[in-house]
């Protein structure tokens, strides 16, 4: 099928396209630079037209997802849509069914989701759950920062069988990169327990967060993965915690940069407003943005997302399990957790932000700070580490505070907000805004780019036929307009098209057509002789530990059927 | 009892096979075949071993239907599937029970074709740890993988369960007797108690067996919590237990490094229903505020989890969902199967890998007994009385491979060893057959 979007408003950062008039031309799945006569018009005259949006950071597979709907029935009912002759019912707000997932992300115009967090144990249910969401590719991290073997081999300082280890166990789990999470927090949490700054040691192993942070990035780099380093740092939502964030991200500072790779960083720290905080307690706290905006301004091998405060009745969950069961103790409401052998940990429980807590509202005011004191938009990405601070289907609105400091202003001078907003941060004295290019560079680009995903985030020839095209003339339309905010929302929730893969999934806000996601995984090549001497050093151990065989361990082909294997030769 | 000699007579070895009976779901077992036949099996429990051996017993071999006598007749695969497809298409209310001992894979056509047709499915977890979901969404869900377990606890708990009888290996595989990373001497390096009424298996091996009376479960949870809060027990005697006994208990529980309560029906069911086991979470809750707690119920069937799984990622809720309006619904007690069978609402029951024939209560039955049954199974039994189609399915795990989810939610792929009997088909292939054949039943009436 081809097709032609005549006209269109066009933002896309890569190529350097900035809001001109063009077409954009698509044939068999692809961006090309001329079609048939055959070729579909669809006239998208003076609408915004951008590549479909990116996601760096989200939880939408996997076991505690499905834990999290398992315990929270009245979360899926706040959510309820009926079938239709082309979709499936849909249920959740903040944690969705498979089926609502994709359909929503669709309807924004996204069309690639990173999973960012699995317990190889548990990678099959994570890949189960992608082949039940519709309309988006996927690309699943795997969790690495508390794993038995990792420990080990940092601790004997085995780099290469660190290296060997990781590449082996992204094949078996079928993951795209690696995800680390309150490095030895969540292994102390075994015991109850957490560490504490990038230097406590889990107890017993002996090793820091900083050292498995440190030989995991050099692992990372020496592998050449197409994504870098994905860290969810130590004292996550502790305030006075910025100073371990800024220490986590320096201390691979020296790390070289693999030369084959697309992207820029060695790091990228996620969820950053979780972690930039000041203050001792919560009775002090204070924005921790600014040193942490001003170390990354400086620093170009570090590239984050934000983990905006939305203000929504949300469920949160993360292998950062005893930061969990510390909201439990503030809170009182119903907690889960879920440890997983040898690997991880990991929590939950529902949080509501309401713009009249003080707490919440600091918490919102440091995420739109982090947006707006970083000054390189490729280095900031839009993510509500979803649903953790809130879940994605706000990401709209999120982009209506940025496009406009007027809003922002209204929300705090109408107390809308507490005001901590203004007694605790900076954030009214920021009147910067963000213009549609740095929307499109923050929501499709730059998470390509650090994603390492070369045909995704741009329409430049030979890209992924991945578009979403907006009821919305950037022309004609002031986004800057407090008034106007609440528009912004509305049109891009509901995108006018979203094609995905050269395919119309998305019409005039509704679904159109189910394609089914592709599951995305890293095939490291070239490796092969030092994998196989890892796999016979660690079975002992495997074989002892564990409470499932080997072979019963592996995701199978069928769980990732279709996938996209990236190869990647690490001999290079 | 009479010593065996071990199996030598067979073709070759199916390693690693995953067992298809309880909610353990070992996946070390070694299937001994020959012929097309499992004739030993090694590791797996004397449970397990026997339905993996002795599956030809009053095994359900062709398709068959009711005739005018009310006898049950063989007819062709084509004949029955048609017929079921029409009673299903036509049915106002139809009700699709059972799933637990089939795999996720099949689970997938049957929450399409109940979607399409707007039935109610559920599972066993209606009957059995259905309040054990209620109270996790009551109070929360503080769980693990079995392996932490194994690598950690030095204290394990059973209450309302009895795993050397209902779970062989679980004491064995997973939490008491093996060597663990932090607890390299085993069963010595972990104090094993046993919260019963009954003096059962378990409790004989355990360290420490507390009989608390029957229905006295809540008071002794509640009364662990209230000692743990500092609280002064003011009666002697809490359900049959000695005051200072309930203290010294508490005090152990304390000190351990890494606790592990796993409890049973036997909580579930009793006097408080989900208020037991909301107490219980509570006291694991609570106990985390000194040391390391994890709880697990302990499911019974290889995939009773898997379906309460499948339903939460595929529609949000764990199981009895009704689709009558297009949209899943999900309350207990208003779209559970033994409450719309007591209100005599469904007209059409299909029933697969299940047996509520023999676990229904009588005024259910009375009910199935009144409407056209729909049954895919393996095995003859109770519900094949009931039942007025018959599907003869394959054994998961043994005949035809699939996913399923232990208790402790790690899912697992049983991989199969022989071949099915070459009359029966797959319980993924007759769902979807009936998928198709509804639909096309539908079309063509628009």
């Amino acid at each position: 099928m081809e097709y032609i979007l005549k006209n269109g408003i066009v933002y896309d950062p890569t190529n350097n396209v900035n809001g001109d008039k063009k077409d954009v031309m698509i044939k068999d799945g692809k961006i090309v630079d001329n079609v048939s006569s055959d070729a579909k018009v669809l006239d998208v005259t003076d609408k915004l037209v951008m590549a479909a949006g990116v996601d760096v950071h989200s939880h939408i597979a996997g076991p505690k997802l499905c834990l999290g709907r398992l315990y929270r029935p009245e979360d899926s009912r706040a959510g309820v849509v009926a079938k239709t002759d082309i979709t499936r019912a849909e249920t959740g707000f903040s944690i969705p069914s498979c089926s609502a997932t994709g359909y929503r992300y669709s309807r924004m115009g996204y069309g690639t989701v990173t999973e960012a967090a699995v317990p190889p144990l548990e990678a099959k249910h994570t890949h189960e759950e992608i082949m039940a969401i519709p309309n988006i590719d996927v690309s699943p991290l795997a969790l690495f920062g508390n794993n038995w073997f990792v420990l080990q081999f940092v601790k004997e300082n085995d780099l290469e069988g660190l290296a060997a280890f990781v590449s082996s166990w992204l094949k078996i789990s079928r993951c795209y990169g690696m995800k680390v999470v309150n490095p030895c927090g969540s292994e102390a949490w075994g015991w109850g327990q957490n560490v504490h700054g990038i230097d406590d040691p889990a107890p017993y192993w002996g090793v820091t967060g900083g050292e498995v942070v440190r030989a995991l990035t050099k692992v990372n780099e020496m592998l050449g993965l197409p994504h870098s380093m994905h860290v969810h740092p130590n004292d996550l939502g502790h305030p006075g915690n910025y100073p371990t964030t800024i220490a986590t991200l320096d201390v691979v500072k020296d790390i070289e940069k693999n030369p084959n790779v697309l992207r820029d960083q060695t790091i990228h720290c996620t969820h950053l407003q979780f972690h930039s905080y000041g203050g001792t307690s919560w009775r002090d706290a204070k924005s921790g943005a600014e040193p942490v905006a001003d170390y990354i301004n400086k620093n170009k091998h570090v590239t984050c997302d934000v983990g905006q405060v939305t203000f929504d009745e949300t469920t949160t969950m993360t292998a950062d399990a005893p930061m969990e069961y510390d909201l439990y103790k503030l809170t009182g409401l119903k907690w889960a957790n879920k440890d997983i052998e040898l690997e991880t940990a990991s929590g939950l429980i529902p949080v509501i932000y309401s713009p009249k807590s003080p707490v919440s509202t600091l918490q919102w005011a440091i995420g739109l700070e982090l947006f707006l004191l970083i000054k390189d938009p490729w280095q900031v990405v839009l993510t509500t580490d979803s649903p953790n601070a809130g879940p994605f289907i706000r990401y709209p609105r999120i982009i209506s505070w940025l496009m406009s400091s007027d809003r922002r202003t209204e929300m705090i001078e109408n107390k809308e907000v507490h005001n901590w907003a203004s007694k605790r941060t900076s954030l009214p004295t920021l009147d910067r805004v963000y213009d549609w290019n740095d929307i499109a560079i923050t929501t499709r680009s730059a998470p390509a780019k650090i994603l390492g995903l070369e045909k995704r985030g741009h329409l430049g020839i030979g890209a992924n036929a991945d578009v979403a095209v907006y009821d919305i003339e950037p022309e004609n339309f002031d986004a800057t307009k407090a008034s106007n905010a609440a528009v912004v929302e509305d049109v891009l929730t509901r995108a006018a098209y979203t094609i995905k893969d050269g395919e119309v999934v998305v019409k005039d806000g509704k679904i159109v057509k189910i394609v089914p996601s592709r599951h995305m995984w890293t095939n490291v090549t070239g490796f092969e002789q030092q994998e196989k001497k890892v796999l016979e050093d660690i079975m002992p151990m495997f074989n002892r530990y564990y409470t499932v065989k080997f072979e019963n361990y592996k995701v199978f082909d069928h769980y990732i059927d279709p996938a996209i294997e990236f190869t990647i030769d690490a001999s290079k | 009892m009479v010593y065996e000699e071990p199996v030598t007579d067979y073709d070759h070895i199916v390693e690693n096979c995953t067992c298809a009976f309880c909610g353990s779901n070992c996946d070390d077992l070694d299937y001994l075949v020959k012929g097309n036949h499992v004739v030993a099996v090694r590791h797996a429990c004397r449970l397990g071993a026997s339905k993996i051996m002795e599956d030809e017993d009053q095994r359900l071999k062709v398709p068959m239907m009711r005739d005018e006598n009310g006898e049950l007749q063989e007819v062709d695969w084509d004949t029955a599937l048609d017929a079921a497809a029409e009673l299903i298409a036509n049915a106002v209310r139809p009700l699709f029970y059972g799933w637990s001992e089939t795999s996720i894979e099949c689970m997938k056509k049957g929450l399409e074709l109940t979607e399409y047709v707007g039935a109610v499915i559920d599972n066993q977890a209606t009957i059995c740890h259905g309040p054990t979901v209620q109270a996790v969404q009551n109070v929360g869900y503080p769980l693990m993988s079995l392996g932490e377990v194994k690598n950690r606890a030095d204290m394990v708990v059973y209450t309302g369960s009895n795993p050397m009888n209902a779970h062989p290996r679980h004491l064995a595989r997973y939490s008491v007797f093996p060597r663990g990373w932090f607890r390299q001497r085993g069963r010595f390096d972990r104090t094993l108690v046993t919260w019963d009424p009954k003096f059962s298996d378990t409790a004989k091996m355990s360290d420490i067996w507390v009989p608390f009376e029957e229905n006295g479960d809540y008071a002794f949870c509640n009364a662990i919590r209230a000692v743990l809060k500092g609280k002064e027990l003011k009666e002697d005697v809490i359900s049959g237990i000695p005051k200072q006994d309930i203290i010294d208990l508490t005090e152990a529980m304390k000190n351990v490094e890494f606790g592990a309560l796993f409890f049973g029906l036997g909580l579930t069911h009793t006097l408080s229903k989900q208020r037991n086991i909301d107490i219980a979470i509570g006291l694991v809750q609570d106990l985390n505020a000194y040391t390391k707690w994890v709880l697990l119920p302990m499911r019974g069937h290889f995939n009773v989890n898997g379906f309460n799984i499948f339903m939460a990622y595929q529609m949000g809720f764990p199981y009895g969902v009704d689709f009558c309006r297009g949209y899943p619904r999900y309350m207990i007690g208003e779209t559970t199967t033994v409450d719309l069978l007591n209100r005599e609402e469904p007209d059409v029951f299909m029933v697969i890998a299940a047996d509520p024939g023999a676990h229904f209560p009588g005024g259910a039955n009375m009910h199935l007994a009144n409407i056209p049954v729909i049954q895919i199974d393996i095995h003859w039994g109770p519900s094949t009385e009931l039942a007025d189609i018959v599907l003869p399915g394959t054994f998961i795990g043994v005949e035809t491979a699939g996913t399923s989810y232990r208790m402790d939610s790690v899912p697992i792929h049983m991989k199969s060893a022989i071949n099915p009997p070459e009359t029966c088909r797959e319980d993924e292939w007759i769902v979807n057959e009936l998928y198709e054949r509804v639909k096309k039943i539908k079309e063509e009436a628009k």
